[in-house]
């Protein structure tokens, strides 16, 4: 097991600073401010529509923001793992090729695969549980073992930044724990580990740290702290639908 | 029988040269194609196509039917519509196919103004159809360089393009080489097409693109079978096509073009990897 272990040693820790992210002018996420310590575990947490996706799409890079910024992270930084819909499960291309694509940052346009990166492919598909299956067509694996692999490609991409969108939709109890165990291990060795989910015992049970979103940040902190009846009912709450006639935001703006 | 097969190639120039260049735009062609099908965009090669051939009907009317002129004509007008297109589907929430349709549309009136506005009655036979039987030397070069060009680019991109048709948003987020890949692809599309009219007409140049790419999904699984098989087929195709023209006096371009039909339809039946009969009478089921 050589990858998705390494420690990160230097300090680096990610801030929103009054993050504002639009959808044609219409805030998704309004006037986020936090500090992601290194190493954290963070869950993500809000009503369908609270801009969760959109936060991880900024900080992957993919969103243009709108006000406040983003520090501590960069491309190079972050191994991101969108929701399934946007890949195309059609494509004739085997697990292997797959999961090998998370050291195109490493290998480039040409670089071919030496024999412990070779190495680490295979280890990466081991730890995912999907041996075997090296040779199979990705349009062939259900969406649990399309996920496992996506999650091997994160192992092999090795970034200190993992943004987990939903990765745990549709997957049974057996993956889930499978997968659980690798976050655990990246957790342990100080990578940052943001991740979007629904399941509120599955944060109570395993993330640190919470951020409640519904478009305004509600909470962020503890999630024991984080996670009580109030503050999800006030997410809940505070939630509505566009105000087509709704003003210029003017907090903050001066 | 194999002076029926070869003869036509060894007696007559114009029929090596025919074949020559057949095949050196199948070895650009193809592989561009089989990603056109790959990514969903066999229809927009047609629209493509059609982006062409204004700037090479502008260029007629300038220099009259010059090598260089109609090249140059069709390669600017299909990079700038090729290039706003891209642009446009990357920045905004149109899609690409949506993008291109209007960029096309825009060319392709722009053409017919300005060939109207200047009352000359243009033969654009030779843009329409292709000159397969009838290269000159400079021609052939002309398409040995694009197929060329056309197969180190391919190789140049190869992984970029490919992750860039499985996830997109991976690439995305892992530094530029995604708009590389993207208008690189599309820089592919255009030069192909520009020496597919030369050779075969711009309305027939789209199927030496796409029947041999859709004829392979039913014979081979990973792309880099897909690849080497859909240019077998194309060279097949060429091959056969001109010696159908020959025989029966057709003209070259449509021959290729229904020979690879044929190729295509055959396959669709017979195909090992989900063709018709496999369907229809599946292998039992395996034990586990």
């Amino acid at each position: 097991m050589g990858i998705g272990v390494r420690n990160y040693p230097f300090v680096m820790s990610i801030q929103l600073n009054n993050l504002t992210l639009t959808y044609e002018r219409h805030p998704a996420v309004h006037h986020v401010t936090a500090t992601i310590g290194q190493g954290d575990w963070l869950a993500v947490v809000g009503p369908n529509g609270a801009g969760k996706s959109t936060l991880l799409n900024a900080m992957a890079g993919l969103t243009t923001i709108d006000d406040g910024s983003i520090e501590g992270l960069s491309p190079n930084t972050v191994a991101y793992l969108p929701q399934q819909t946007q890949l195309d499960r059609c494509f004739p291309i085997t697990v292997f090729e797959l999961v090998v694509t998370g050291l195109w940052a490493k290998l480039g346009f040409f670089e071919s695969l030496n024999k412990s990166q070779y190495e680490q492919c295979g280890d990466a598909i081991s730890a995912v549980g999907l041996q075997g299956f090296e040779r199979r067509m990705i349009n062939t694996l259900s969406g649990g073992q399309l996920q496992r692999s996506l999650f091997a490609r994160v192992l092999l991409q090795d970034q200190p930044v993992i943004l987990l969108d939903e990765p745990f939709n549709a997957i049974d109890t057996k993956t889930l724990a499978d997968l659980t165990q690798l976050i655990k291990q990246w957790h342990q060795h100080k990578r940052t580990v943001i991740m979007v989910t629904h399941d509120l015992d599955y944060i109570q049970e395993h993330c640190p740290q919470t951020l409640l979103l519904a478009r305004d940040c509600i909470g962020y902190g503890a999630t024991k702290e984080i996670l009580t009846r109030e503050n999800l009912e006030k997410a809940r709450q505070h939630f509505e639908a566009f105000d087509k006639r709704a003003n210029s935001c003017v907090q903050g703006a001066a | 029988m194999d002076a029926l097969l070869s003869g036509p190639f060894s007696e007559y120039a114009f029929m090596q040269r025919a074949l020559v260049g057949s095949l050196a735009v199948c070895v650009g062609a193809v592989p561009v194609g089989m990603f056109m099908t790959l990514r969903r965009m066999s229809l927009t090669g047609d629209a493509m196509a059609h982006a062409i051939l204004p700037g090479a009907a502008i260029a007629y009317l300038l220099t009259g039917l010059s090598l260089i002129g109609l090249t140059l004509g069709g390669l600017v007008a299909g990079l700038v519509v090729a290039a706003l297109a891209g642009w446009v589907a990357r920045s905004t929430h149109l899609k690409e196919d949506t993008s291109l349709a209007a960029f096309y549309l825009i060319s392709l009136a722009l053409g017919v103004l300005v060939i109207s506005l200047k009352r000359s009655n243009v033969d654009l036979f030779h843009v329409l159809f292709g000159n397969i039987l009838a290269l000159d030397n400079a021609t052939l070069w002309l398409l040995a360089s694009i197929g060329s060009v056309s197969l180190v680019l391919m190789a140049l991109l190869y992984r970029p393009l490919v992750i860039e048709c499985v996830d997109p948003s991976f690439l995305r987020c892992s530094g530029h080489a995604s708009s590389t890949a993207h208008y690189g692809f599309l820089f592919l599309m255009v030069i192909n097409l520009v020496a597919g009219f030369h050779a075969l007409g711009t309305l027939m140049a789209i199927g030496i693109m796409i029947l041999p790419a859709a004829a392979s999904r039913f014979w081979a699984k990973t792309l880099d079978s897909l690849i080497i098989t859909s240019v077998l087929i194309g060279f097949a195709g060429c091959y056969t096509g001109l010696l159908l023209s020959f025989y029966f006096d057709l003209p070259a371009g449509p021959a290729i073009v229904i020979s690879l039909g044929v190729v295509y339809v055959i396959s669709l039946i017979i195909g090992l990897n989900g063709g018709f009969l496999n369907q229809y009478y599946p292998k039992r089921h395996l034990t586990g």
